[in-house]
């Protein structure tokens, strides 16, 4: 039982016990408060990234809310940070490209969701449906909606930025009017593009450059008035010669 | 003294639950980590294995209510999450095909000693390590959690999942058979020290 061999064996198994720490880092998420456009946030972030914003309104100005919004949906332990994850305060601010992002837990559906919309540029507006067109699952306009009423992330991936169809900016997770005012913020002329909605157009071309586009984009903004025509459906404009914009993506000719 | 840590574990958290986590993870990761490295085959394997395993058992202690908490014994506990966790990434594992093999760094070295021991010492715990792969699962699990791990015989017998008898029989059958399967050449005391 206790021969030399046998006992050398038995010590030496323990030098195969890890010395390796930090397991926290992989465990915990880390919160902390920060200024956005919307107002205060509170946000929480992984080694991955960034995983949950929410503004300090919609939780009663009280951080355990949040924590405990977060421990409900993502089933991770939290402790305040330290500081804040690299690119965060400036993403937040509504300058520089959004941090990382930790979307695990996430379906592929819901991340092709988020994916898409983090594709609007500021100051542009997209329907919901072209949201669920984008995400690879045009009849799911819907679900696509669902999806950004949940947003985990909301300004980091600016679901402020998809609206109705009809022209009304529609829902948004900390309210309409907070909506109407990011979009302001971000020169979006929400009269305008109600106006258009209100004529019937949803589509905008030059007949200089034979290219249609939704109204907010970048491209249909510079149309001057006497070369703008309005369309009701995309349908229409690619009958009438118009190829879709290849920046905004109003869809493919059906 | 084992039953003293996870005692003032289990009042942290029924305290204050992600402040006592903390303390959870502080005081059994080296733990997990050892045995998840004798359960799976890549450090970066073991290293995911171990963390999720600490998730689940937040997720499940979120659910406990004090009473349950004070009733834990929270490393045999944990260990048992390990080896189930283990078991379910084979099995997800054996119904998908596996990725196409990825670049692969070194085995990190455990500790820094001087250079020359650590090489000596590097190799005779490599051929150890290996040896100990060859071991039948029940047998490797038992072996682990007694001599690389330490844990008392009630611990191993309890993440085992049987009396403790069986689980004396299971690490004595081991350890004879990582003998037999050690190289013969290995003189004693080498890469002990």
């Amino acid at each position: 039982m206790t021969d030399p061999i046998e006992s050398s064996m038995v010590s030496s198994l323990m030098g195969l016990a890890a010395q390796l720490g930090g397991l926290a880092e992989r465990v915990f998420a880390s919160w902390t408060a920060a200024p956005s456009r919307a107002g205060a946030v509170f946000v929480a972030f992984t080694d991955v990234g960034v995983g949950f914003v929410r503004t300090a309104e919609s939780v009663g100005d009280d951080p355990a809310r949040f924590l405990d919004a977060y421990r409900a949906r993502f089933g991770r332990p939290l402790r305040e940070a330290g500081k804040p994850p690299r690119g965060l305060l400036p993403a937040l601010r509504g300058t520089g490209r959004p941090p990382e992002l930790d979307l695990r837990g996430l379906t592929a559906f819901e991340q092709a969701v988020l994916a898409a919309t983090a594709r609007v540029p500021a100051g542009q507006t997209r329907p919901y449906g072209w949201v669920a067109r984008e995400a690879g699952n045009p009849g799911a306009v819907r679900a696509a909606a669902s999806v950004l009423a949940r947003n985990p992330v909301p300004l980091l991936v600016p679901c402020h930025r998809v609206v109705r169809a009809d022209g009304q900016v529609g829902e948004y997770l900390f309210g309409g009017e907070r909506k109407k005012q990011l979009l302001r913020a971000e020169s979006v002329n929400l009269d305008e593009v109600a106006a258009f909605a209100r004529a019937g157009v949803h589509f905008i071309g030059s007949d200089t450059t034979g290219v249609v586009c939704f109204p907010t984009c970048h491209n249909a903004r510079r149309i001057t008035p006497a070369h703008r025509h309005g369309f009701r459906t995309l349908a229409t404009a690619v009958r009438d010669g118009y190829r879709p914009c290849k920046r905004c993506r109003p869809g493919v000719a059906a | 003294m084992v039953d003293d840590i996870d005692g003032g574990l289990r009042t942290a958290l029924v305290a204050d639950l992600d402040v006592g986590f903390a303390d959870v993870v502080r005081a059994h990761e080296r733990t997990l980590y050892s045995v998840a490295l004798q359960l799976t085959h890549r450090p970066a394997d073991a290293e995911d294995l171990a963390a999720d395993t600490l998730l689940r058992a937040y997720r499940a202690l979120r659910g406990y209510d004090a009473q349950r908490v004070m009733a834990l014994r929270v490393r045999p506990w944990l260990l048992t999450i390990l080896r189930n966790t283990a078991r379910n990434a084979a099995r997800d594992a054996s119904r998908r095909p596996a990725p196409p093999p990825g670049f692969e760094t070194a085995e990190e070295p455990s500790a820094q000693p001087s250079v020359e021991e650590q090489a000596e010492h590097g190799e005779a715990q490599r051929v150890l390590g290996a040896a100990l792969r060859q071991l039948p699962d029940v047998q490797r699990l038992a072996v682990t959690l007694r001599h690389v791990v330490d844990l008392p015989i009630s611990e191993v017998a309890e993440v085992l999942g049987c009396p403790e008898g069986t689980a004396k029989s299971h690490i004595s059958r081991g350890l004879q058979r990582l003998r037999s399967v050690l190289p013969a050449a290995e003189p004693s005391g080498r890469g002990v020290r």
